[in-house]
């Protein structure tokens, strides 16, 4: 199998072309990164073009041209146009700038377009992608992919990171996968996705209570909590060579955060006999205690530059969120609104913190700005919605709810909008954790 | 010829008649002892009569006496079995979001305690566990406190520390998987197991 990815990349590799130059972006914002919800793009995805009558052609054509549009509208910033309403057939047509009338898309509202085309000999695909703006009937990213078949869902997520890159600037989500806990297999273990759902794996076998995954930020490293040997210990793994380090103090081991960039992690301990948190080596050895107040003090969250904390405390009497700035020292609290806030989650972008709320016995997800500003109430009356966690851009949060019934894991935008399900398994889901945007490049 | 013949016959003839004369003589001794001690041997038949009688008693003065042994130890047994499943079986509950000992869980600390200390030697783990609402970190963190707290309790109560050991399995092990304010009094408790 190593062989065989070595290959894959290699073809990929070699073979992207790129067919025009990127524009310019400074001139035209294509979608306005502090509003970016606010209106979708209305785009459209036609059938690829193939390039023989071949039937698995037309399958790939068909299975391709849907997931380029699913993968796009997961982001919420586009609204993909329906293929009953299109005037102009590229199959017939073209795929190419000089042969399409841009104004058989404009017509129908459609501001930007993209097109494909790809031909199929036994094993390769060959796929080439454009991206269009049709008023300007512009070609914006146009890229050529030729590898196995089976890596066809890796080309079109290589060719969405690229489409929104030339949009915002930014690499998107596409390669970022997503941790969360299923009781399915009988006990609670640690399961990870891609970040649309796709293929849940089991990662954790350890037949006893598994908890709260954490990633490391360069997305090589998973800590977790665990009672495999009787007590809550973390366990920090290798995801790729299965190695890996324990945390096994007297009393508790749990809510594992790595800090950003580093072999490093915060963690809460209880052997000193009062809930503390500590930051420790990615090996386990503790290196300084982080907070000092007595009564629990739970849950850290980094913000991006490794430089401060918000954690879970109970000082003042309550459950509410601090942040701390590790290197002054000064703890100040956030939240003032509500009995009981925790579960922090330090948005990638620095400026906002999502976390949990429960007023009048229901848990509901609120965004709050670092500086005091909001909170922000993103669920409402569906349910218990908790452990909100962003996505790595910091556009989306993945979140738990039982507002369906059992719990399952839900993505919306860092709005609240697009509230959706991200998928269903057998058993409850709950802990979501996105990992940053660098897993399998 | 005819000497030996009539030698071996006489032979034949002498022999078992000795035999027989010997026998009989014997006998006759035997016989006539029996006869003349007989009222002796009523009066000690008579004594081992009473004296296996006697004995008959004593063995069954013992066994019942056993018996009740066994019987009184076996009450004593399921008093200490009851007691030792009263102490398991018996939890001690908290309010929400607190791990604060009520007046009622120091009452049945306090029983604890004596237990603990008349049955010394052995470990107990002490399990804090909470309600489902509230995060599942939040939780651990709770549970690890409400049981620091009874363990704090008891040895005030001088139970030594080392034979308490503290688990916290936050909302993860409910007693009663229902979601309503009954269930989740149930849930909120610390729960002993004797090692």
């Amino acid at each position: 199998m190593a062989v065989r990815r070595s290959n894959i990349l290699f073809l990929i590799i070699i073979t992207v072309l790129s067919i025009n130059p990127v524009l310019c972006l400074a001139q035209y914002d294509y979608i306005d990164i502090n509003n970016p919800f606010l209106k979708k793009i209305p785009i459209a995805v036609p059938l690829f073009k193939t390039f023989s009558n071949k039937e698995v052609e037309k399958k790939i054509s068909k299975n391709a041209s849907r997931l380029i549009s699913e993968t796009l509208t997961f982001t919420g910033y586009f609204k993909s146009l329906d293929r009953d309403a299109f005037l102009e057939d590229p199959q017939k047509t073209g795929i190419v700038a000089n042969r399409i009338k841009f104004k058989n898309w404009t017509d129908i509202g459609a501001e930007l377009l993209i097109t494909g085309g790809l031909s199929v000999k036994e094993d390769i695909i060959e796929m080439e992608l454009r991206l269009f703006d049709t008023f300007k009937g512009r070609l914006l990213v146009g890229k050529r992919y030729k590898g196995w078949i089976t890596d066809q869902r890796k080309m079109i997520r290589r060719f969405c990171s690229e489409v929104i890159h030339s949009l915002t600037g930014k690499w998107g989500i596409f390669n970022s996968k997503i941790a969360f806990v299923s009781t399915g297999s009988g006990n609670k273990e640690i399961y990870i996705s891609d970040f649309d759902g796709y293929l849940p794996k089991q990662f954790t076998h350890n037949k006893a209570i598994t908890l709260s995954p954490a990633w490391s930020s360069d997305g090589k490293w998973i800590a977790y909590t665990s009672y495999a040997r009787g007590n809550p210990d973390i366990y920090i793994k290798n995801l790729q060579e299965k190695r890996g380090f324990v945390i096994s103090k007297k009393g508790l081991n749990i809510a594992p955060a790595w800090v950003p960039g580093k072999f490093e992690l915060a963690a809460t301990l209880s052997f000193s006999n009062d809930q503390e948190i500590y930051l420790l080596t990615g090996t386990g050895k503790i290196i300084k205690k982080l907070t000092n107040a007595r009564g629990i003090d739970v849950s850290p969250s980094w913000s991006p530059d490794g430089k401060k904390i918000a954690f879970v405390s109970k000082r003042s009497g309550t459950p509410q969120i601090y942040i701390k700035d590790i290197g002054s020292g000064q703890v100040d609290r956030l939240t003032f609104r509500g009995r009981h806030n925790s579960t922090p989650s330090w948005s990638p972008a620095g400026d906002r913190i999502a976390y949990t709320g429960i007023e009048h016995g229901q848990s509901n997800i609120y965004v709050i700005g670092v500086d005091g500003s909001g909170p922000l109430q993103l669920t409402h009356d569906k349910g218990d919605n908790e452990s909100p966690s962003w996505s790595p851009d910091g556009s989306l949060i993945v979140f738990a709810s039982t507002r369906e019934g059992p719990s399952r894991i839900y993505i919306m935008t860092g709005l609240g909008t697009d509230q959706r399900r991200l998928l269903t398994l057998k058993g409850e889901q709950t802990n979501p954790k996105w990992s940053s945007g660098v897993i399998n490049p | 010829m005819r000497k030996k013949f009539w030698i071996s016959l006489a032979l034949l003839l002498v022999i078992p008649g000795l035999l027989f004369t010997v026998s009989c003589s014997k006998k006759k001794i035997k016989s006539q002892p029996s006869v003349t001690s007989s009222v002796e041997d009523e009066a000690a038949k008579e004594a081992a009569e009473k004296a296996k009688q006697e004995e008959l008693e004593r063995q069954r003065a013992l066994k019942e006496e056993r018996l009740k042994a066994e019987e009184e130890e076996a009450r004593q047994q399921e008093k200490i079995a009851t007691a030792k499943s009263r102490f398991e079986n018996e939890d001690v509950y908290f309010d929400f979001d607190s791990s604060a000992l009520l007046p009622m869980a120091q009452a049945v600390l306090e029983k604890k305690a004596a237990w603990l200390r008349g049955n010394s030697g052995g470990s107990v783990v002490i399990e804090g566990h909470c309600d489902e609402r509230g995060t599942s970190e939040y939780n651990l963190a709770l549970g690890d406190r409400r049981a620091k707290s009874v363990k704090a309790f008891l040895v005030d109560l001088g139970v030594s520390a080392s034979r308490l050991i503290t688990l916290s399995y936050g909302e993860e092990r409910p007693s009663d998987p229902g979601h309503n304010g009954e269930a989740w009094a149930k849930n909120r408790r610390a729960h002993f197991i004797i090692e």
